[in-house]
Order: C-alpha cells, then structure tokens, then sequence
C-alpha cells in the first residue's frame, strides 16, 4: 500500500496535503480497501468551521457508512464535486482525484502535530 | 471460529474474510460491485457452506414437517425443493428454509447458518413421533453457481440435463467425477443458476473443477456482500434483517408460503391475522433524493412522524440507485407513497415501489 511521505494522517485513516494556508483532505488506501466500493460521499459541512476530530462529513462503501473526522480546525471552503458523479474515485486514485474537501486551516501549525506517514504505517501495521 | 473446507483458498485468492454466523467467510474478493457485475452478467461461486442442513427420515417425516413449517410439504413430490418457514408460536419466525423431498420418508431442510442449533432444538421439541434426524451441517459442502452462464459451466461437469431442471427441483448424481453430489436448480440472487452439496472432503476436486469449467466465461469467486446486494435486488429476504422472532410472514409478505390448508405452529392466530389485516407490512422503497438506507433507520412521513423502520438498505449495483426494504404502517405501503428515511437526522425522499427492484 502506498502512504506518500509529503502528506500528514490520522488515526481515523484521514490524510491531509497542505498548500499555504489550505488543506486538502482525503482517506487513505488503507480506509479505501477496509470500506470496499465507495458509492457516495456526503458533505455537508460545506461553508462551517469545522473543529478537530468533528465529523465533516459521511462516506458511503456498498455494504458500510463510515464518518469523516476533521483532521486539522478549519473551514470547509469546498468539497470535489466530481466525487458525486465518481465516487469509486476514491477507491483508485484516494490521494489524488479521490481528494474530498479543501479546508481553510484556522492554525497551520496543527499540521505538525499529525501522523508521519511511517507514523501512520506503523498505527496500520503495513 | 469455524472454517468452511474451502477456507484456505479463499485466503489464497485474496479474500477478505470476516467472521459471520461463527465461521470466517469470505465478504468479498476483488470487490463487491464486479462480483455482483459478474453474477448478472455471466457467472459466480459462492461458498455457503456455513448453511446447516438437517436430514429427517422415516414414517412421520412430513407429519413434522408440516407440524413445524408454513408451506404446505405435502404438495413435494420426490425430486422438488420448497421454500418455507418455521414460525413460533408468539406472532414471529424461528427461521426461514428451504425443504427438499428425497423421497416419501425421507426429506433435507437447509436452514441459515446463524440459526441451526435454535432450528434444532426447535424441530427436535416438536418431534414427538420418532422421526429420525440427522445435523449433517458440518461434513455437507454448498456451493452456490449463479449467474446466465451458471448451466453451460457446470453440464461439463455432469450428465445431469442442467438445462431441462425445472426452478425449484434437484437431482443427485456424479458431478466433476464426484459420485452422490446434490444438484438444486435454487439460488438467492436472481440471475438463474444452481447449487450444489457435497461433502467437505470433495470440495477443493469441485471448487477447481468449476473454476476451470467456467474459464471460458470468466467465472469469479464472489464474497458475502454481493450475496446480499444481489438478493436484496430481488427482494428477497433475509433473516435476522428483513424477518425475525417478531416479524410475521404474513407482515412479512411471506403469505405465499404460509398455507392454511394444514395446521401447523401458531397457524390459528395467523390465519386470524391474514383476515383482520395487518398494521404493517415489509415493502421496497427506491431513493428518490440522494442517500442510502440502512438497517435500523427510521422510516417518517412528511411531516416526520415515525411510520416504520428499514430492515435492509444498500446502493444498488445493476441499478446504480439506492434502495430498501422495511416494515411501514399500511397507510403508506402502497406503490408509489412517497416516504422518507431518516438519514443522519435529515428526512431524505424515497417512494414505495414493487419487488424485484432488478427486473433483469
């Protein structure tokens, strides 16, 4: 499984990229295999500050419901439209095309204080 | 923890495995949705040997049988299967199953996993005229080939005619070289197809057989989860979701099974609920706003008053929408009424609609 270096993660299988002051928030591999096809994921947070560890949103497998916890305190400024046309985006690009909402991070220091992907690893046993 | 014979190859085919019913079995191999694909569309095998079989043999074999279940078994002639259940006597089921006719003294039941030892000792407490039982549940394999490729894979393996068995009938004979295998035209999905028990020492000779029978269509394993989105396609029930010690078949809308031309277990007060009507009633529904029903949500009119509980929910694969199943007061179990599930305290829109939800 892959877990890219640059990105930062949780133990609710978030990951989290950050670009200046905005953070890009998705699942990991590993929470894509455990849900199996992902057929919707439901954001409705859109627009409120969101803060650490709240649930931002729902993400729908076939068989399974799952919620989404905040990584990092922020606003959730937009979520990845094309994820209500593909959700099964998640499942085959989860860190790339599968992103789900952009945040604007309230304190960009929280970032350090996230899993390293070998932290993360590690908590997955991979 | 329980394995099936096939444990081990489930594993190696990359399986993940969960424990369901006390044995480890397979949820799903290369996902849900392409297994489901693969069963509508050309042909699948499911390992369902965790099912309990029970043989019942002797002069009061049917005596008990239609003592303990709805459906009326005198109507099997040797050769037929039917499908039954086993109500209690406070209103409920005790399990849903299905009753093969061997021959006059001799019958099957095939009854869910995570009910055999209460079917059991139910059927045991009933069986007051010494018909003999036996639980062959744990020596008997059962695999499940569904899907419109299911007959030409498997009449390489058997001079069984696959083609001419009627829905609903069974044969037994040599199958993959495999002498005394047991050939049901039954499923649970929909997509055609048959079932086949054996025992456990000849599963790997039939599992690899099948796979290779079926090479030329691309058959695949499939896993626990499409069993259920498939059946739940149909609307088709499944007990400890869609039915219980509590529901009814008559709520249930099981009324086709259960025959009043006989008395059997708590017949009378059945008999008296199918006239006086129910309160409620099990029903489809499809989503008409975006969501995905799941058991245990709550069912609401417009105005949000509770009128019923979904009992099963999931998006579906064929039809690329999400649908149901749930008990709703009569008022609103009609197609076509609109409804609402409570989905994460949002009322989200959804409308009752007839079964199959897949009409194939």
């Amino acid at each position: 499984m892959n877990f890219p270096a640059e990105l930062k993660y949780t133990k609710d299988h978030e990951w989290v990229r950050l670009e200046g002051n905005v953070a890009f928030i998705g699942i990991t591999e590993f929470a894509q295999r455990e849900l199996g096809d992902i057929v919707y994921v439901d954001i409705n947070t859109i627009g409120k500050d969101v803060a650490h560890e709240e649930v931002f949103g729902t993400v729908e497998a076939v068989k399974t419901v799952s919620d989404l916890y905040m990584p990092i305190a922020g606003e959730v400024l937009e979520m990845n439209t094309d994820l209500d046309t593909n959700p099964e985006l998640v499942n085959s690009d989860p860190y790339g095309k599968g992103w789900m909402v952009k945040v604007a991070v309230s304190n960009a220091a929280d970032f350090d204080g996230l899993l390293s992907a070998d932290d993360y690893q590690a908590l997955i046993g991979a | 923890m329980k394995n099936t014979a096939l444990t081990a190859i489930h594993t190696q085919l990359g399986a993940k495995m969960v424990p369901f019913a006390g044995y480890n079995m397979p949820v799903q191999y290369a996902g849900i949705n392409v297994e489901h694909e693969a069963v509508r569309k050309a042909v699948g095998v499911f390992d369902v040997s965790h099912m309990g079989e029970f043989i019942l043999k002797g002069e009061n074999a049917l005596d008990l049988i239609q003592r303990v279940c709805s459906n009326d078994a005198s109507k099997l002639v040797d050769g037929k299967v039917q499908y039954s259940c086993l109500p209690n006597v406070d209103g409920g089921i005790v399990d849903d199953l299905l009753v093969y006719r061997m021959d006059d003294k001799s019958y099957m039941l095939v009854v869910n996993a995570s009910n055999i030892d209460k079917d059991w000792n139910w059927i045991s407490k009933y069986n007051t005229k010494g018909v003999e039982m036996h639980n062959i549940s744990e020596k008997t394999s059962l695999l499940a080939v569904q899907g419109p490729n299911a007959a030409s894979t498997l009449q390489k393996l058997t001079d069984i005619n696959l083609s001419d068995m009627e829905y609903y009938s069974f044969q037994k004979g040599v199958f993959a070289g495999v002498e005394n295998v047991l050939v049901s035209a039954t499923g649970y999905t929909g997509a055609g197809g048959f079932e086949i028990y054996f025992e456990n020492e000849k599963a790997e000779i039939i599992w690899n057989a099948i796979f290779e029978a079926g090479a030329e269509f691309d058959i695949k394993p499939i896993g626990l989860g499409a069993r259920d989105t498939l059946r739940l396609e149909m609307g088709f029930c499944l007990y400890g979701n869609d039915i219980n010690d509590t529901t009814s078949p008559i709520e249930a809308g099981l009324g086709w099974i259960t025959k009043f031309s006989k008395e059997f277990t708590n017949s009378k007060n059945l008999l008296a609920q199918k006239e006086a009507g129910v309160k409620r009633k099990l029903v489809g529904f499809e989503m008409i706003d975006r969501g995905i029903p799941r058991h245990d949500y709550k069912i609401v009119d417009e105005q949000g008053n509770e009128i019923g509980i979904v009992t099963s929910g999931t998006q579906s694969p064929s039809l690329q929408k999400a649908i149901g199943m749930g008990y709703i007061d009569v008022a609103f179990a009609k197609e076509n009424s609109d409804v609402y599930i409570l989905i994460r305290d949002q009322k989200i829109k959804a409308k009752v609609v007839k079964y199959p939800f897949y009409k194939g």
